[in-house]
């Protein structure tokens, strides 16, 4: 103990580097037995629970379960019944709402059909073109890379709010900038009613999700190349590995992890999309684009609150089923700066 | 020959780099040059320079669309509840990491579980109207301090982890008490992370959409999205001056980007970041 106190004061360095981690370790137990023995008390605060204590949780915790959680647990149970804005009494129902959802060829379906769709179709789009951009981004050929991620990056700051709006006057089928640039240079025919024909609409949606939210993917992907030692590449060039296989072979594995984060984000967030669909087409034309959430501020209008609720509710209890992974591929990821 | 490959590939490359950047530029460079543009010229949108510059749609646009005060509405909501979440979620973040067993390690995963579970807006209605909280300022202050709760405690767990232990032992050494250790200790060392959760949550919740759409129908209250929003409904066939609210709206946003991109760049990359 008299040498490691020694130690820790600075005294000369009679053992050299090489064993610094057991010099390390003998200042620390050293400095634990001084703690523990040399002083009363001091012993009993280091006691974990009374150095950390619970209520420090209390703020985040009482905020959350009262605004985020209890909504939830409550929104199962009026599932059950017809609460609505017409009449103060609201009276059990049972299975009623959900039957309304299930049974036969309602909107509703198609509401969770588009949600599915949604969700599948910008995850995939997001991740490749993310992904493509992030593997060109990277490449020493590229001039002003730093230039361009921050403006592929930039439409993540804005809000999808505002996006949408963006988009609403650029899609204009007469005054919108896309045709009118179509036109310009002799491609009438490509010029389309972008938001309002029934079969483009929700490839158009998708797409201009898919603009806001790729920079954010690449961004990710980027972190996680530069991550990726190029003693790895170095070797495969040595071996004669082309491109393609030095991509399948080295640096999908290794990204492999990042992309099941980034994938799983995505998907969490297609599911509760709200935002970007209310302002670009507010669920129309129809309801070619309604999605679960604008299903459930429509319903919320209406004052059909128990509709409202059990179409939350289906999608809460969805991704409950979902919830392990998301934890864990969270839990799991390799990227830090 | 592979010289000639290689330029070819550096050329497509750098090509395809300067579209992908074009792309996503365009649509806001065509809303800035018709936001000066008079109300006949901005029908058909171009990337041609306006004839005659229209400074004036912006002051139209400022007393119009209730810019001034919903801008300070969006500050106000923003500041506070970001303020409220930092100062919540470091102390728990905090307590959580040190002892992570038992209940701490429960609190842990049932709010990080917030992270991907949907809120549910209808039943959310009813509780805030039994706390009193619809159509309030405060209201909507806590409800945004509570919504993004989850991410920032999940970044911010993971950062105090990083924090060595050594540290809180001196600390109580010298006599520290926990909410001393805490306060004196520990916040200042945390600063990196409170400013990229300031950073990203601020953005989060100016962007925000949802939550006034619900809870605030007092057009008073409304913060820069749904002024914005309400401005598009109303004044629809005068692109020119929706353009000019809408490149209003981006400012401040844009600006916050410029200025903490590298809170933001390294907090999305650390984390995720949905908003």
């Amino acid at each position: 103990m008299i040498l490691a106190v020694m130690y820790y004061f600075g005294l000369p360095n009679v053992l050299g580097t090489r064993v610094s981690r057991a010099k390390r370790y003998l200042v620390r137990t050293a400095w634990r037995t001084i703690i523990t023995i040399d002083r009363k008390g001091v012993r009993q605060n280091m006691d974990r629970k009374k150095l950390y204590p619970w209520y420090f949780t209390g703020g985040a915790l009482i905020i959350f379960f009262l605004l985020c959680f209890l909504p939830g647990m409550i929104g199962i149970f009026y599932s059950f019944t017809d609460w609505n804005n017409f009449t103060s009494e609201v009276n059990f129902v049972g299975l009623k709402n959900y039957k309304e959802i299930f049974e036969g060829n309602s909107e509703y379906i198609k509401y969770i059909m588009n949600t599915i769709v949604f969700t599948i179709v910008t995850t995939i789009m997001k991740t490749v073109v993310g992904l493509a951009l992030a593997l060109l981004l990277t490449q020493k050929f590229v001039k002003f890379k730093t230039f361009h991620r921050m403006v592929i990056f930039s439409p993540q700051v804005m809000s999808y709010l505002v996006v949408g709006l963006v988009f609403k006057s650029m899609l204009h089928p007469t005054t919108g900038f896309l045709n009118n640039f179509l036109r310009s240079i002799g491609l009438d025919w490509l010029a389309k009613n972008w938001l309002t024909d029934l079969k483009l609409v929700f490839p158009s949606v998708m797409t201009v999700d898919t603009w806001k939210g790729m920079g954010y993917i690449m961004v990710v992907i980027i972190a996680g190349l530069l991550s990726i030692s190029p003693d790895y590449y170095e070797a495969a060039s040595i071996d004669g590995a082309s491109f393609w296989q030095k991509f399948r072979c080295i640096t999908l594995p290794l990204l492999r992890p990042i992309v099941i984060n980034v994938t799983v984000l995505n998907v969490t967030y297609g599911l509760r999309v709200f935002d970007m669909i209310y302002s670009l087409t507010n669920g129309g034309p129809g309801n070619a684009t309604g999605v679960i959430n604008t299903a459930v501020y429509k319903e919320f209008s209406k004052g059909d609150f128990a509709m409202g609720t059990t179409l939350s509710s289906i999608l809460f209890l969805f991704v409950l089923c979902l919830l392990y992974f998301i934890i864990k591929s969270m839990e799991n990821k390799e990227v830090d700066m | 020959m592979g010289n000639i490959k290689r330029k070819i590939f550096s050329i497509i490359g750098n090509v395809i780099a300067i579209i992908t950047s074009l792309v996503v530029m365009i649509p806001l460079i065509v809303l800035l040059i018709n936001s000066f543009k008079s109300s006949g010229e901005a029908n058909s949108m171009s990337l041609k320079l306006p004839e005659k510059w229209m400074f004036e749609n912006y002051l139209v646009v400022i007393e119009q669309g209730k810019l001034v005060s919903s801008f300070f509405n969006g500050l106000l909501y923003a500041t506070c509840s970001v303020l409220i979440l930092i100062l919540v979620v470091s102390a728990a973040a905090f307590v959580i990491s040190r002892n992570f067993k038992g209940i701490n390690k429960f609190v842990y995963y049932f709010i990080i579980a917030g992270i991907a579970m949907p809120i549910n807006n209808v039943a959310l209605m009813k509780v805030m109207q039994a706390l009193h909280l619809v159509n309030t300022r405060y209201g909507i202050v806590l409800l945004y301090a509570a919504i993004n709760i989850p991410l920032s405690l999940f970044l911010c767990y993971g950062f105090i982890g990083t924090i060595p232990r050594e540290i809180d032992e001196a600390a109580v050494i010298d006599g520290c008490t926990p909410f001393k250790l805490f306060t004196r200790i520990i916040a200042p060392l945390l600063k990196p992370i409170i400013s990229t959760l300031f950073v990203l949550n601020f953005m989060a919740v100016w962007n925000d959409f949802t939550m006034p759409l619900y809870y605030l129908n007092n057009s008073r209250k409304w913060p820069m999205t749904l002024a914005v929003y309400n401005f598009f409904g109303a004044f629809e066939n005068s692109w020119n001056l929706v353009s000019a609210d809408i490149i209003l709206t981006l400012l401040p946003v844009l600006i916050i980007f410029i200025l903490g991109q590298k809170y933001i760049v390294g907090g999305v990359s650390a984390g995720a970041v949905k908003g």
